[in-house]
């Protein structure tokens, strides 16, 4: 649905994307993930058509976004960050306006059902909270009833509760056949919504795969905790495969490593014959694999 | 085809009710040339003929001020800040990603200024003919000309300040800035038909003064000198140009 190839873009001196790859199949919420200034706005505003690459390809349903914007506007819709409304403008004729772009538009009323912006539709723009202008910055993204849509940094200052409600909206929209590329810094956000999930850090990938498989990515993926009656010699926890640390603390012992290091620890237990009492496996979150992937080069 | 008519109908219909609902912009332009008028005209010396102005009226001049002061508040005032605001507050960027282009948006205010401002001329000439009895111009096709060229002059200019201007702030204030130099030469202060030779004829080769000399020649039932009017178009041309170059769309 969305091909980026080799995609470059630099601002004076500054190289915002240097080299990004990925493709986004047709009805996946793929996620691109990184620190600020890591080049994601850039990416998704040259997949808008906004911004034209200084290098590599980039298509929307096989249409170049910039020498074919009106058409790849019809099948796109996109939701930025910064890009307001104006103050006075009223929700009903915000969603009426936007309508009037598109030749087969949504039907608006249907959308603001979904989004819970019934009670709004008076409001102007400039009196809305941050949670329902989001909600209509969505309405009008699917109101010209595209077939894929960018939503930047969506859930950047609402509260959580908010939040949740933007992720099940999300859902909501790939639940009717819409692909979604969802630009984001929360992990929490990325690891719930995303069926794959690109790492961008310093404008190139670092990283694409699901959540599940950054996670496993990383050299610290579970820690296996536990309270032994018979102590365990610390060298020999340390020698077990993939160990990356060892700590043991109030009698509890961690040990951090990978699925195997966790499939040999319970082999040593069986071996010794030793009780582990309130074993527990805890798998990393997307949080540790994104440090991880982003940091090791850094430091 | 048929999709981008009505979206641009759409724009315009939208913008247009926004600008109703700017009480302050409507009152600027709409109604305070006509007040400034009204109030001129109550002061009995302003009545009376005058040897200075060749036995006219400072009130008849005043008329032609009136509907200058109604293209400089929409011009200058009133449309900058709206276009910078739709650019800093990324309302440009949202539509360049619809199938309609942002230009749409800057045509429809652009339109709108046009209209208020000579809606506002139209009630200065009309009120200053019922209260004070100055009479209509006596060119019509020719008064009409020169208020064309004088709007295109008015909105070119505010365009070229929000084309350099980065942000609402800045382009209010070099509005502002632009404000008194062209209340000058438009003859708020001093009517230009009443400067002294050399300073009247520096002053007649700006926007406003040339449209102040138009307007004044055809109030008085003659044609506008052609010079006249191609300064008027050349200033049009040059700051039209200036704006479509140096304007940023985000």
């Amino acid at each position: 649905m969305i091909e980026i190839q080799d995609l470059h873009k630099a601002y004076g001196d500054r190289k915002a994307v240097d080299g990004v790859s990925f493709a986004v199949e047709e009805g996946e919420i793929f996620g691109v993930l990184g620190p600020n200034g890591a080049g994601k706005t850039t990416t998704v505003e040259c997949v808008a058509g906004l911004r034209v690459p200084d290098g590599g390809t980039v298509r929307v349903a096989g249409l170049d976004p910039v020498t074919r914007h009106e058409e790849v506007t019809r099948l796109l819709g996109v939701q930025l960050q910064q890009s307001e409304l104006q103050p006075k403008l009223t929700v009903r004729e915000a969603l009426g306006l936007y309508a009037s772009f598109h030749d087969r538009p949504a039907d608006w009323r249907v959308l603001v059902e979904r989004l819970g912006l019934e009670g709004q539709l008076g409001t102007r723009f400039g009196r809305l909270s941050g949670g329902q202008k989001q909600r209509l910055f969505v309405a009008l993204a699917l109101v010209g009833n595209p077939r894929a849509v960018v939503l930047d940094e969506l859930t950047t200052g609402l509260d959580p509760r908010s939040r949740r409600e933007t992720w099940a909206l999300v859902e909501d929209i790939r639940a009717g056949g819409v692909t979604v590329l969802l630009v984001t810094h929360f992990m929490e956000e990325a690891q719930r919504l995303c069926d794959r999930i690109a790492l961008i850090d310093r404008g190139r990938v670092t990283a694409l795969d699901t959540p599940a498989g950054l996670i496993d990515r990383t050299a610290a993926s579970r820690t296996v905790s536990f309270a032994a009656d018979t102590p365990l010699d610390r060298a020999d926890l340390l020698a077990l495969p993939g160990t990356v640390d060892v700590e043991t603390r109030d009698g509890r012992t961690s040990v951090t490593g990978t699925d195997e290091t966790v499939d040999a620890f319970i082999h040593l237990l069986a071996r010794r014959a030793v009780t582990a009492r309130g074993l527990r496996v805890v798998e990393a979150t997307l949080d540790d694999a994104y440090l991880d992937l982003t940091g090791a080069d850094r430091s | 085809m048929t999709t981008t008519v009505t979206a641009t109908r759409a724009v315009l219909r939208t913008e247009a009710r926004l600008f109703s609902r700017e009480p302050g912009s409507l009152f600027w332009v709409m109604l305070s040339p006509t007040v400034l008028l009204v109030i001129l005209g109550l002061i009995p010396s302003f009545r009376e003929p005058s040897a200075d102005l060749g036995h006219r009226r400072v009130i008849d001049l005043y008329v032609a001020v009136s509907v200058l002061f109604a293209l400089i508040m929409a011009g200058l005032q009133a449309m900058p800040p709206v276009l910078a605001g739709y650019r800093e507050r990324g309302i440009l960027r949202r539509m360049s990603t619809t199938p309609v282009r942002p230009a749409a948006l800057l045509t429809a205010q652009l339109a709108l200024h046009a209209v208020a401002a000579l809606v506002s001329s139209l009630l200065a000439v009309t009120v200053g003919r019922l209260a004070f009895d100055v009479a209509l111009p006596g060119n019509i096709a020719g008064y009409c000309l020169a208020l064309l060229l004088a709007t295109a002059v008015g909105l070119a200019l505010g365009a070229t300040v929000c084309a350099v201007s980065r942000t609402q702030k800045i382009a209010t204030a070099v509005g502002s800035a632009v404000f008194f130099p062209t209340m000058f030469t438009a003859g708020v202060w001093v009517p230009v038909q009443a400067m002294p030779g050399t300073l009247r004829e520096v002053v007649e080769l700006t926007p406003y003064g040339a449209a102040s000399r138009a307007l004044d020649t055809a109030g008085s039932g003659a044609w506008p000198e052609w010079t006249t009017l191609g300064v008027m178009a050349l200033w049009a041309a040059v700051l039209t140009g200036v704006a479509v170059r140096r304007f940023r769309w985000e």
